[in-house]
């Protein structure tokens, strides 16, 4: 199938995806007033979501874009390669980043400096080319260049958040040494491989590999150096200390931009190593797959959950639910079976949306009344009463009620356990649903049931959030409803990739 | 065994390194010293890469006409090599592809590597002096603790304390 764009654009698309956001950054850094540098930065992920999705479109089927940089043949130049595994995953990167520099426009003015604003969204379409550059490169070095890209960005994005809370400072800083630790032991493992078969490109990796048969320890080595890169760069339980901090302290809309897709790159590099690149089938991978991800993801879905319940800043119980999220993928992912892997890719898809709504408004309550405590919920629902269902939708579907999008991804993943005959797998699921219901529950309970709020013996006036930010978290509450309702799009999209995953070859 | 480490003596180097630069990020309750040990685990990297790169007996992978005319990698004048490889185009070009080279590759990615470890310490290095200003330390312990605080005992208090 084809896209809609004609011509140059279309064939270029690839590139365009990562050299865009990164040339617009500059131009951006340098813009004398905020606001014509939030126009350049919407207007940016507004074309690279365009892009993104005429790329989906084109890759639908089984059909590879190959982009070669520079016109240096594929093996020995660096390759943009996209195919129904990474293009999903850079649309929901592109429309996430639309929807979080939006919501911007309005966050900024309460959380970041006037002079600090046109950097702020340079450091944020950085970010943003180093994520899309991490999904849709081809080349394995180029990853790591692009992983290190996004992540300093992040960093800095993350301690823009101090302006609000000062411990910002101290998360950014345990992010960067816990993120750096991660990317070296990528690199590592890089190395490793490029010292065993004598490339980088990922495809070619994948074809000496799998000439070579039986694996050495050399491959061995470099494959446990990836998975713990990427494990940390992931949140996979117990690499996840980074996490709870980076997300409750940063600016409200890197928040949301960073739970919604910066774990989900680095998940889909782990699906691009564990099941391309490396052969799936082999012992080793096998093994690693049923004893370290799925039972590692297990853990972390009842550790965190049990962690989410018992925080008392709202910021904090979203961010250990998206561990325990973050479980249920790498669930999905350690069954290895095809009904797994399309459940996890539609996890994956799922919470990235749902997280994104439940940062955005919990962004809101903020940005209106200062709320950040679970505790201060109360009667929210009386005085902010469409952003607060926005909220409970996305909760909902956080949850796994039917009718939402999280339900199937669960119910798929549920599916899958069942059939592989993963029975304790199957009981992890629905206890954890039921924390999830307490922990979300907690909120929502104080939102609509209790009384508004009173100032000095009169109730609080209602205050709804501003426009931009209210388009956002509906467009993805929606979404969320849209996808639990008609999934078959999205479900689509994740049995593309987990075709190409356990069709062998990239 | 002592041959077998001395054979990998720059691999023996690199796990030394490795492992130093990991403890210290680890062991040390100072923000710059943990900064310092990141870079050290980085740099052993760098190593690890340009030691991968060499082949034995491989010369310096650059294309200079002396090596055409020669062949044997040991250099030669210049006036004398750049008239041979004028005169003998077609036989200097077979005598290249003899000559063995090192792999570059790696040279090239580590200079990324370089900029890129030089970027995360210079954002790494700013945090801490912004740390250094809102709390006062750069102890981590001391961090946590006036965090914990603030946890405890809500805003006002954990300023007034700050004030102290």
């Amino acid at each position: 199938m084809s896209g809609f764009l004609t011509g140059w654009l279309s064939v270029e698309a690839p590139v365009l995806l990562v050299v865009l956001p990164l040339v617009m950054a500059a131009i951006c850094a340098v813009m004398p007033k905020d606001k014509i540098a939030w126009l350049l930065a919407f207007i940016t992920t507004l074309i690279c979501a365009v892009l993104a999705f005429d790329i989906v479109l084109q890759t639908r089927g089984e059909q590879v874009l190959s982009y070669a940089l520079g016109g240096w043949e594929p093996p020995f130049g660096i390759e943009y390669r996209i195919d129904g595994l990474n293009a999903p995953v850079a649309l929901l990167i592109s429309a996430i980043a639309v929807i979080c520099t939006l919501y911007a426009l309005c966050s900024t003015d309460a959380e970041i400096e006037p002079k600090k604003r046109a950097p702020f969204y340079a450091a944020f379409l950085v970010a943003f080319a180093g994520l899309l550059g991490m999904v849709v490169t081809g080349d394995a070095f180029n990853v790591f260049v692009f992983l290190e890209v996004s992540s300093i960005a992040t960093y800095v994005l993350v301690g823009m958040g101090a302006s609000r809370d000062r411990r910002a400072l101290n998360s950014a800083y345990n992010y960067l040494i816990l993120g750096s630790i991660g990317a070296t032991f990528f690199v590592i493992g890089v190395g490793f491989l490029y010292m065993e078969t004598g490339t980088l490109n990922m495809a070619d990796m994948a074809d000496k590999l799998a000439v070579m048969g039986d694996v050495s320890r050399v491959s061995q080595v470099a494959f446990a150096f990836i998975v713990v890169g990427l494990g940390l760069k992931l949140a996979m339980f117990p690499l996840h200390l980074w996490l709870p901090g980076a997300y409750a302290y940063s600016p409200t809309a890197i928040t949301a931009f960073l739970a919604a897709t910066a774990t989900k790159a680095a998940l889909y590099l782990l699906f691009r190593f564990v099941f391309t690149v490396f052969d799936p089938s082999l012992e080793f991978i096998g093994a690693t797959l049923t004893w370290l991800l799925a039972v590692l993801g297990v853990i972390g879905m009842f550790v965190a959950s049990l962690q989410a319940i018992f925080q008392s800043d709202a910021r904090r119980v979203l961010a250990f639910s998206s561990v325990a999220q973050v479980g249920y993928m790498l669930l999905g992912v350690g069954m290895g079976t095809a009904l797994g892997l399309s459940a996890g890719y539609v996890h994956l898809i799922n919470h990235g949306i749902i997280k994104g709504a439940l940062f955005l408004a919990l962004g809101a309550f903020w940005y209106r009344y200062g709320i950040v405590r679970v505790s201060d919920f109360k009667g929210l629902g009386k005085i902010m009463p469409w952003t607060m269902s926005a909220f409970t939708i996305a909760a909902l579907a956080l949850i796994g009620v039917p009718g939402t999008a999280g339900f199937i991804s669960k119910f798929q993943l549920l599916d899958a356990a069942a059939q592989n005959g993963w029975w304790w797998a199957v009981g992890a699921i629905v206890v954890t649903s039921i924390l999830a219901v307490i922990y979300m529950g907690r909120m929502l309970e104080a939102a609509w049931l209790q009384p508004a709020p009173e100032v000095n013996g009169k109730p609080v006036e209602k205050r709804e959030a501003p426009l931009p930010m209210l388009v956002g978290m509906w467009v993805l509450a929606i979404a969320a409803i849209v996808f639990g309702v008609v999934p078959s799009w999205p479900v689509e999209l994740a049995n593309g990739a987990a075709q190409v995953m356990l069709g062998g070859g990239l | 065994m002592l041959s077998d480490l001395l054979s990998h003596f720059n691999y023996v180097v690199v796990i030394l390194l490795m492992m130093t630069g990991l403890y210290v990020v680890f062991a040390s309750n100072n923000l710059i010293k943990k900064l310092v040990g990141l870079s050290v685990f980085q740099t052993s990297v760098f190593l690890l890469y340009i030691t991968m790169g060499k082949v034995k007996d491989g010369i310096p992978p650059i294309i200079e006409k002396s090596y055409d005319s020669h062949g044997d990698g040991h250099g030669g004048g210049h006036g004398d090599g750049h008239g041979d490889a004028v005169t003998h185009g077609a036989d200097a070009a077979v005598k290249t592809a003899e000559v063995l080279y090192s792999n570059p590759l790696p040279h090239v990615l580590i200079l990324t590597a370089i900029v890129v470890g030089v970027a995360t310490l210079a954002v790494g290095l700013a945090l801490v002096v912004r740390i250094r200003e809102v709390y006062g330390t750069i102890e981590e312990e001391e961090i946590d603790r006036l965090n914990y605080a603030f946890d405890i005992d809500g805003i006002e208090e954990a300023m007034e304390e700050d004030a102290l």
